[in-house]
């Protein structure tokens, strides 16, 4: 911002030349400007580096007083025993099924509610917004013993239904509000031609709405995946049985069992990340279109 | 609908057309809306009454709840644990959520800048923030181990012998709060996009006036952000206050209950202990705190939080 400041300045005094050449745009300032990113840059990347180094160390060489980034030796061990020791695949499993479920309940219920929000006029529309968006400002935790004896009450402790199908219905406020702000954005006209020709606003929404509604709904499943992959408060009170545990809550169960073994530990730890940053990397775009559109974010 | 369009005859037909496409249209909105609404009633609005019904009962769930009247209130005023649950909570939000917003904002300003490459720095400034919170606290655990943790080795290596973090009751909550501080990138990015939506315009008229660097960010840069700031502020506090991942994988509340949080309380009271009614009355305590903060800060924000005239605010 203030290359061009600088030169709306120069350009004010007087139409020289050197209104090109802005403090900052000497090569100096500029690797200045790398410098400091790159530094605050290896300063985040630290923690993973060390993470990754950790995992490929043999056992017991982690324990050292010294900052050995590079492994010595470089071995896989902690990757095949993390498989033995614990049912880790299985642990993936269980965290995709309801990571997937979750989605699937989301994208449906919440666009629906998000386009009749957005478009369709109908009695207390607005008072129901209104309701909707309050709760986006509800700590959780107010809710959470009365839903555990509701579950309880049903049956559904260590299963995994208490996880998966509240996102069918309604998905959440955040997600209702996402889409309604991005069907506000769609061309009025585009249905108009429909309605017209007398297609029910359920068609409407299958023909039109949806096909043009994949950014919005790319941020419901980028943002899902990453919040239930991580989740660990519910798994946590509802899954108990080591074989229906998802990856959190196994993993934590780890740090109980193998408190020491730091490889295991970081090799559980990066093997449970790939997923969240693969996602976050393949679908980044809309992922932050999500958060600036919303103006709201993760953790 | 069809039917009733040929009884009436006395109404023109375009206006029944039109009546009963709004008929239709009624009918499909509440259709559509009709999950969320059996949600909320279903995920929210019950399990608060019920919960609040809770604070008045003792309930040890495998035996029947029994009405206790204002037991739980006493019990919670008398009980030192919430006053130190509270006191850590207060300790953990109010340094962290206002050291995260000066760290996002400041990181946030320097990612906004047009220079090549500026795309790989923001995924990477963003990346802690998408980690998975049990593999990031175990990372950490490991990273602040007093003994052969990276920080605790680096520090070592200039000569400072650090403290033993999560192991020391004086350095615990200091330890959680550096750990959370790395995944400042959630906050960052939507200082960035306020940031973004600043008009270059009112930089230029500043600069016209003669103002340097410190006073455009002053003068122009905070009062078009502070809408972000706002939310940033209420979010973060929010959040803060529900710690409760980090202080459970990590510290398990300890050492000397000096991690000891209102929600990791609350979650041994009810599923530990299994103290239903008492740990509603947690719960709402913890409710009706935020929800003083959210207000107070909503009714401060009059003050200090610009929103443009006409225009969209950024939040």
């Amino acid at each position: 911002m203030s290359l061009t400041n600088q030169m709306a300045v120069r350009n004010a005094v007087g139409p020289f030349r050197q209104a090109q050449e802005g403090r900052w745009s000497r090569p100096a300032g500029l690797v200045l400007r790398y410098l400091v990113l790159a530094a605050i840059g290896v300063v985040l990347a630290m923690p993973y580096i060390w993470m990754l180094s950790t995992s490929f160390k043999a056992a017991g060489k982690e324990f050292s007083l010294r900052p050995e980034l590079i492994p010595n030796p470089f071995v896989w061990q902690s990757y095949a025993d993390i498989f033995r020791l614990v049912p880790f695949l299985l642990w993936t499993w269980n965290s995709l099924v309801i990571v997937i479920l979750t989605i699937l309940g989301r994208v449906f219920t919440a666009s629906l509610a998000g386009y009749a929000f957005a478009r369709l006029r109908f009695p207390y529309r607005n008072v129901l917004f209104g309701v909707c968006l309050s709760t986006l400002m509800l700590p959780g935790i107010v809710t959470l013993i009365p839903e555990f004896i509701v579950f309880r009450y049903l049956g559904w402790v260590n299963t995994n239904l208490p996880l998966w199908v509240p996102a069918w219905f309604g998905g959440g406020a955040f997600f209702i509000f996402l889409c309604r702000q991005f069907f506000l954005t769609i061309p009025y006209e585009l249905e108009e031609a429909a309605k017209v020709d007398g297609a029910s606003p359920l068609t409407i929404y299958f023909r039109i709405i949806l096909p043009l509604s994949w950014p919005v709904l790319a941020s419901i499943v980028i943002f899902s995946f990453n919040w239930v992959w991580g989740d660990f408060l519910h798994p946590l009170i509802y899954l108990s049985d080591r074989n229906n545990m998802t990856l959190a809550v196994g993993l934590n169960s780890m740090v109980g069992m193998y408190a020491t073994a730091w490889n295991l530990l970081m090799a559980g730890a990066f093997l449970m990340s790939i997923p969240v940053i693969v996602v976050f990397f393949v679908g980044q775009k809309y992922f932050i279109r999500g958060v600036v559109f919303s103006g709201l974010a993760g953790r | 609908m069809a039917r009733s369009e040929r009884i009436d005859l006395a109404v023109p037909r375009m206006q029944k057309r039109h009546s009963s496409l709004m008929r239709q249209e009624a009918i499909y909105g509440l259709l559509f809306v009709a999950p969320w609404m059996l949600g909320f009633l279903l995920w929210v609005a019950g399990p608060m009454l019920f919960s609040l019904a809770l604070v008045f009962m003792e309930w040890k769930i495998l035996s029947p709840p029994r009405f206790v009247g204002l037991e739980n209130l006493r019990t919670l005023i008398e009980d030192p644990f919430v006053t130190t649950a509270i006191y850590n909570t207060a300790y953990y939000t109010f340094i962290y959520v206002p050291l995260r917003l000066v760290i996002s904002l400041g990181l946030a300003m320097l990612l906004n800048q047009q220079i090549r490459g500026i795309g790989g720095f923001r995924t990477l400034f963003y990346l802690p923030s998408v980690t998975p919170s049990v593999a990031y606290i175990v990372l950490w655990v490991w990273i602040l181990n007093p003994d052969y943790g990276l920080l605790n080795i680096l520090l070592r290596q200039i000569g400072i012998e650090g403290p033993r973090w999560l192991g020391d009751p004086e350095w615990s909550k200091p330890a959680l709060i550096l750990m959370d501080l790395w995944g400042f990138g959630s906050s960052a990015i939507i200082f960035l996009a306020a940031l973004q939506g600043v008009p270059e315009v009112l930089y230029e008229a500043a600069a016209l006036d003669g103002a340097g660097r410190w006073k455009k960010f002053l003068n122009v840069t905070l009062p078009m952000i502070s809408p972000a700031m706002l939310f940033n502020f209420v979010i973060g506090m929010i959040g803060s206050f529900q710690i409760f991942t980090a202080a459970y994988v990590a510290t398990s509340g300890g050492p000397v209950r000096s991690t000891l949080f209102l929600v990791l309380y609350l979650y041994t009271t009810g599923f530990h202990f299994f103290e239903m009614g008492y740990a509603s009355t947690l719960a709402w305590l913890l409710f009706l705190i935020v929800l003083a903060l959210t207000g107070l800060q909503f009714l401060g924000s009059r003050r200090w939080v610009y929103y443009e005239t006409g225009g969209e605010g950024s939040g």
